[in-house]
């Protein structure tokens, strides 16, 4: 057949046929195709698409901050101060003569800091707690679940408040405030999942060849769970981006000079009425990245999950 | 295989021990007893055992020697941990959370006189949330993959992404500010204030039943503003909920049966489908319910509200860590309780869930 058509689209037919075909010969084309009807079905879902492109402006933007901006953000020119927007200052400057625009660009990289912290402490927690209740069920489920169940029945920014009080402000103990209150749902995720695999038979596979219960709950459940907690996590950045900002504007999370987007709102509250762009502006920004952290989890959310249904 | 897919609900009644029909009757109270016993616990840590000083942290660094002695005992810090931790649990569950050093009244004293405020700010918020986001995701799912279904989609995505205190500023800005056409923060105007006496707390009750219908008028008029901010996110919430119960509901077969008998197209969405997705709202609405109290904390600092997320965030700075702890526990008995109160309701409404 392939010798009938011109080259040029011979190739990438067969790459497709490889990448459709209803008996895949190895793990590796199994998973390509996969990928490739996964990458396929969220490529043509514009809210997925939408939220990505916001996400990579974001990870770009901070990863070139140096380039973009003209300074560190934090240098202060009282000559210039609370200008409005214009050429020379594209969101104007603030009380201390600092580039908002700048200051902006800057606190991305805040911003992903927290995110990534607290990603990075609640997904094991959670797959950890989840996957060990799941799999061992009785006792410890009944007691790591109630547990679980404390924390998810409790109010959030409350909770983070109050623990922040405890440990004083800043942003090392904003993130493990926020952590302490985001892991509960997905040990909730990790183990429903569990749940539904524990008695799968490549686990029984697993163990009547004598693989340990840590090794198995590593190598053979906690893969299975990933999907669906990375689509939660996903959902859940918008709101931790949210629940820091809330508690940098309210003072407890990261403090002056830093130029993190809800301490920004805070700083400027006073120039509400007279310099509206102070304190507006980085609301912006923070609407627009929890905006696209919410878009792409729901376009990832429809292609992983089926039973959701495509909007 | 049967236990195994019990299991998969994740339902406790599963579970051999305690017995089924044992955790049917009481795993309501049960939970309620362990909820309740978490939330001190979790307080408890908080207040007592992560500040460096637990006897500072309440009094505040400008006490007096006799003062800090009598709450180092009071505190029981001499004793086992287990042992303060049970002085706590009774105090607590006899409303004792101490002087707040902020204010030197009791905490209970102040919660009492600030709770009524976020009360009536997060019903009325949910309230909105509930009349506007029910018909809108009704619409949505009617006319799904419509212009006004990805309509109702954007507006929902909106309210689930804004920082709800920018929002605040920038309607301050823009209807206070700039046109105006509301009063700015505060529950009412500063010559209003006082007049009407406080029997429920709630001025709107207050006024209303003393017949100061100017100050109804008033107090309604600074309501509009922090209320709408409140319910961006109930709206959201209700809204996208109602539109996936309602899109369930539409492809059952019972619709398309009251379809074929010819029944209007309004009496079928909202006699028959809608009637069915009532039940479920049920939760929903609760949780908002519970949300609501609870985020009026930053909604409230916004707009100098001057409810129990306020008076937690200003002791907060004071260093009132009794004041702090008992808003806590406060806020956290009315989440698990109107979260207790939503699911008995369903469990009501509901025949399939008795």
């Amino acid at each position: 057949m392939a010798e009938m058509s011109p080259q040029e689209t011979a190739t990438p037919s067969r790459a497709r046929a490889w990448l459709l075909s209803s008996a895949p010969q190895s793990v590796m084309q199994a998973r390509c195709q996969r990928l490739y009807l996964s990458a396929r079905a969220f490529s043509h879902n514009p809210i997925a698409m939408a939220g990505l492109l916001i996400i990579l402006t974001l990870l770009f933007v901070a990863a070139l901050a140096p380039l973009i901006t003209s300074g560190d953000g934090t240098s202060q020119v009282l000559r210039d101060r609370l200008l409005p927007p214009g050429a020379a200052h594209w969101f104007g400057t603030d009380q201390l003569g600092r580039d908002i625009f700048d200051r902006i660009i800057w606190g991305s990289r805040i911003t992903l800091y927290i995110v990534t912290l607290v990603a990075v402490i609640v997904v094991p927690v959670g797959l950890l707690i989840g996957t060990v209740a799941g799999y061992l069920g009785g006792w410890v489920d009944a007691i790591l679940m109630r547990i679980t169940d404390i924390f998810l029945a409790f109010p959030r920014l409350i909770l983070a408040l109050a623990f922040v009080s405890a440990l004083g402000p800043g942003l090392e103990n904003a993130v493990l405030a926020i952590a302490l209150t985001t892991w509960s749902p997905f040990a909730r995720i990790a183990r429903a999942e569990t749940l539904t695999i524990r008695n799968a038979e490549h686990i029984f596979a697993a163990r009547s060849q004598g693989a340990s219960t840590a090794r198995i709950l590593l190598h053979h459940v906690t893969p299975l769970c990933l999907s669906s907690v990375i689509v939660r996590l996903t959902l859940d950045m918008a709101g931790i981006i949210l629940t820091a900002a809330g508690l940098g504007f309210l003072g407890l999370g990261a403090q002056p000079p830093l130029p993190e987007w809800g301490a920004m709102i805070s700083d400027g509250r006073q120039y509400l009425l007279d310099q509206w762009w102070v304190p507006t502006v980085p609301g912006v920004a923070i609407l627009i990245v929890s905006m696209g952290f919410n878009l792409l989890g729901d376009g990832l959310r429809d292609v992983l999950d089926p039973r959701s249904g495509v909007g | 295989m049967a236990d195994r897919q019990s299991e998969e609900t994740g339902g406790a009644a599963s579970r051999p021990f305690p017995p089924a029909i044992f955790t049917k009757i009481f795993r309501p109270v049960f939970t309620v007893v362990l909820t309740f016993r978490g939330l001190t616990a979790i307080t408890f840590i908080i207040g007592r055992v992560m500040p460096a000083d637990p006897v500072l942290a309440i009094v505040g660094d400008r006490a007096s020697r006799d003062v800090y002695e009598a709450t180092y005992i009071q505190l029981g810090l001499d004793k086992p941990l287990l042992e303060q931790y049970r002085i706590y649990l009774t105090n607590v569950l006899s409303g004792e959370f101490g002087k707040s050093i902020m204010t030197t009244r009791d905490v209970l004293d102040d919660l009492i006189r600030f709770f009524p405020a976020t009360l009536e700010l997060a019903t009325v918020a949910t309230l909105a949330g509930i009349f506007i986001g029910v018909p809108m995701g009704v619409l949505a799912a009617v006319n799904q993959g419509r212009w006004i279904d990805h309509l109702v989609r954007v507006i929902g995505l909106f309210g689930y992404s804004v920082p709800i205190f920018w929002l605040g500023m920038v309607t301050l800005l823009i209807f206070y500010g700039w046109l105006g056409w509301l009063p700015g923060p505060g529950r009412l105007d500063v010559f209003y204030d006082g007049i009407v006496e406080p029997d429920t707390g709630i001025i709107l009750l207050d006024a209303a039943m003393q017949g100061e219908w100017e100050i109804f008028r008033n107090a309604l008029h600074h309501l509009v503003m922090p209320a709408s901010i409140l319910a961006t996110f109930a709206l959201a919430y209700i809204a996208r909920m109602t539109r996936s119960f309602m899109l369930d509901q539409l492809n059952q077969e019972y619709v398309l049966t009251a379809r074929v008998k010819g029944l209007s197209p309004l009496a079928v969405i909202w006699r028959h489908a809608f009637r069915n997705v009532l039940v479920q709202l049920i939760t929903i609405i609760g949780l908002t319910y519970a949300s609501l109290l609870e985020g009026s904390v930053l909604t409230e600092t916004i707009f100098a509200w001057p409810g129990i997320g306020q008076y937690i965030t200003t002791s907060l700075f004071n260093a009132d860590m009794n004041a702090v702890i008992g808003g806590t526990v406060v806020v956290g008995i009315c989440f698990v309780g109107i979260n207790l109160i939503s699911d008995g309701l369903y469990r009501l409404a509901d025949p399939r869930a008795r």
